[in-house]
């Protein structure tokens, strides 16, 4: 396990070079920074000036190194539209987007478990039907479409959610669900398939022949041995939930990273795009390797080398 | 002159079989697509797309971007107040929503499709590049998959975006440009079987060039596993395109784009429902569509997966 852990730390450090780089080549493509900073009027020498005392006239290879070191001291410089430094702006909308991101795995796994079950319980039957044909509707609907309509329903016609921001536990409903939905589409499919694979396996026909009830059956013999796919799938539905976060974070206005990033990139505020980007891919990576951990914890038997 | 002759009708038979193969394939696809109700109807929905994407200027009924202040807000016809001259209505500038939608599909499949063959593209090559010779080039490329697929693409887009001005071209490479990992690690697993099979190996050892053996053999058995990443892969494209519009980061105005559509409709949610509506019908419809018609072409083409379902379905 040991070994395994190490490893895994030591593949992460190719991922977070490859990111800084393309972060850095784009910026530096983006071109000269002077002209946004100096009034209209500077002149040619003021511009030359800063460039200098910037470093931005030194060759790339410096320029990337130099980078590197502000990133490793959390310096991602400045936002030029909150007029603050652009790390502590970004971690301070953490929360948001942690509370938006739990309640909807919440509703995922509240939705896609029960649902996942029964069908693969009625194969074929009309509701195993229905249920498979939702998760498919639920794939092809886009997100922010889903969270325009429960606005159109629940906050507009029927007034009681409120539409957007953030605030009390109702402000959550609309956005978790949305979100959740997303997630429980894809998740109800594979926990389906999971639990149709562990029906048909042969102990289940020796534990359902030696008379055990059918409630234990499903939920101590099939269920639990089907949660071992679905927490990979969880880990893998992370990165659908960031790029679904971004999105629905903008439909309800959610004070969150995702709106903040998506503001920063329509406004140009490249020091805040650049601290959004390093902390979810972090997050992300943090993740990732964690459902990696309790995936081999829950099944011993996948070896570790 | 006699021989020439000969050789004349021996072709015209040739071209009798290889017609009839031709026409026996193609009649036997129908038949298999009709004994699937969700691919015909999927199969259906896609032909319709294409055809309004393609006769978009003609089936408008009105100019997409006309503005007409005579006409704004209107209701869909069915309503009190709509008319059939604007059969979904019309926004707060007065521009007819069907002929929109019409138009938008264009944006919607050029860059569902172009990104997708950009992306196949560089899929195909990096894969078969790291499954051919392996070592450590296959290391080095299999890495960098690793990293692409360890953070989500819309990271890269956003910083991308960021930076350039979004237009159709930035869009098409950009997303070609982040979703080539997937192809890369399915075409690598293929050409990593397909090469120890005894055929390429035979053919290794009379000398066969190495870019011949990867366009003989190695290709053509991972078309199909191909066609149907790809079917799936521009159902994601078009509802991220649909999603970067909305954001304001897809096509600019004039351009329309079914995603800025919802943007503008959100506006007007609490009195004018249909502005925000059927623009996601009409995602929703197409995505829907196209999931369909892949997964028939996953049940037709690929005969792994349909016996891993049958085996799973025991």
């Amino acid at each position: 396990m040991r070994k395994y852990l190490i490893r895994r730390l030591l593949q992460i450090i190719p991922v977070i070079f490859i990111i800084t780089f393309v972060v850095f080549v784009l910026v530096y493509m983006a071109g000269d920074p002077v002209a946004l900073m100096l009034p209209e009027d500077a002149s040619e020498a003021d511009r030359e000036a800063l460039r200098a005392a910037l470093g931005l006239n030194d060759p790339f290879i410096v320029q990337y190194f130099r980078f590197l070191l502000d990133l490793g001291q959390g310096n991602f410089g400045t936002s030029f539209r909150y007029n603050q430094d652009a790390l502590p702006l970004v971690l301070e909308r953490l929360p948001a987007t942690f509370e938006l991101a739990v309640a909807s795995m919440v509703v995922a796994i509240m939705m896609s478990i029960p649902l996942g079950i029964y069908s693969a319980r009625k194969r074929n039957s009309f509701v195993d039907l229905f249920i498979t044909g939702g998760s498919v509707l639920g794939k092809a609907m886009p997100n922010f479409w889903l969270g325009i309509i429960l606005i159109l329903l629940f906050a507009v016609n029927i007034q009681f959610f409120p539409v957007s921001g953030r605030g009390s536990l109702l402000h959550l409903v609309l956005p978790a669900i949305t979100l959740g939905t997303g997630v429980a589409a894809e998740m109800t499919r594979l926990i389906r398939s999971s639990m149709l694979e562990i029906l048909g396996q042969d102990y289940m026909r020796t534990a359902k022949s030696k008379g055990v009830n059918n409630g234990r059956l499903i939920y101590k013999h099939a269920f639990r041995n089907s949660l071992i796919p679905v927490v990979t799938i969880m880990g893998l539905q992370v990165s659908q939930l960031v790029s679904g976060a971004l999105i629905t974070e903008s439909v309800f206005a959610w004070p969150g990273l995702g709106q903040l990033l998506v503001q920063a990139v329509n406004g140009r505020d490249m020091a805040v795009v650049q601290a959004s980007v390093f902390v979810i891919a972090i997050l992300v990576i943090v993740i990732n390797l964690l459902t990696d951990i309790v995936y081999r914890l829950l099944d011993p038997r996948i070896n570790y080398s | 002159m006699q021989a020439n002759a000969e050789s004349k009708s021996e072709l015209n038979i040739n071209d009798k079989i290889a017609k009839s193969k031709n026409q026996s394939t193609t009649i036997r696809g129908l038949k298999l697509l009709l004994q699937s109700k969700t691919g015909t109807i999927g199969f259906i929905i896609v032909i319709c797309v294409v055809l309004v994407a393609i006769f978009a200027g003609v089936l408008a009924p009105h100019d997409p971007a006309l503005n007409n202040l005579t006409a704004t807000l209107k209701p869909p016809a069915w309503l009190d107040g709509g008319s059939w001259n604007y059969v979904l209505g019309t926004d707060n500038l007065g521009r007819d929503v069907l002929s929109r939608i019409i138009v938008g599909t264009r944006v919607s499949l050029l860059v569902g499709v172009f990104s997708v063959v950009l992306a196949g593209l560089i899929g195909l090559i990096i894969g078969i590049v790291a499954g051919y010779y392996g070592g450590i080039v296959d290391n080095i490329l299999m890495r960098l998959v690793d990293s692409f697929l360890a953070i989500p693409s819309i990271l890269f887009i956003l910083v991308v975006l960021a930076v350039f001005e979004p237009s159709l071209l930035v869009l098409i490479i950009v997303i070609g440009l982040t979703n080539w990992v997937t192809y890369a690690r399915i075409v690598r697993g293929e050409v990593l079987s397909i090469k120890e099979r005894e055929y390429v190996k035979a053919s290794k050892s009379i000398g066969t060039k190495s870019s011949e053996i990867m366009l003989v053999h190695v290709l053509p058995n991972i078309v199909s596993s191909f066609i149907v990443i790809s079917a799936l892969s521009v159902a994601t494209t078009i509802i991220l395109e649909a999603s970067l519009s909305f954001l304001g980061l897809g096509i600019q105005p004039p351009d329309v784009s079914w995603g800025a559509m919802l943007t503008d409709g959100r506006n007007y949610l609490a009195t004018n429902w249909w502005l925000a509506t059927f623009p996601g019908l009409a995602i929703t419809i197409t995505v829907l569509g196209i999931i369909f018609l892949g997964d028939w072409l996953r049940d037709v083409l690929d005969p792994k997966t349909q016996v891993n379902q049958k085996g799973g379905a025991k």
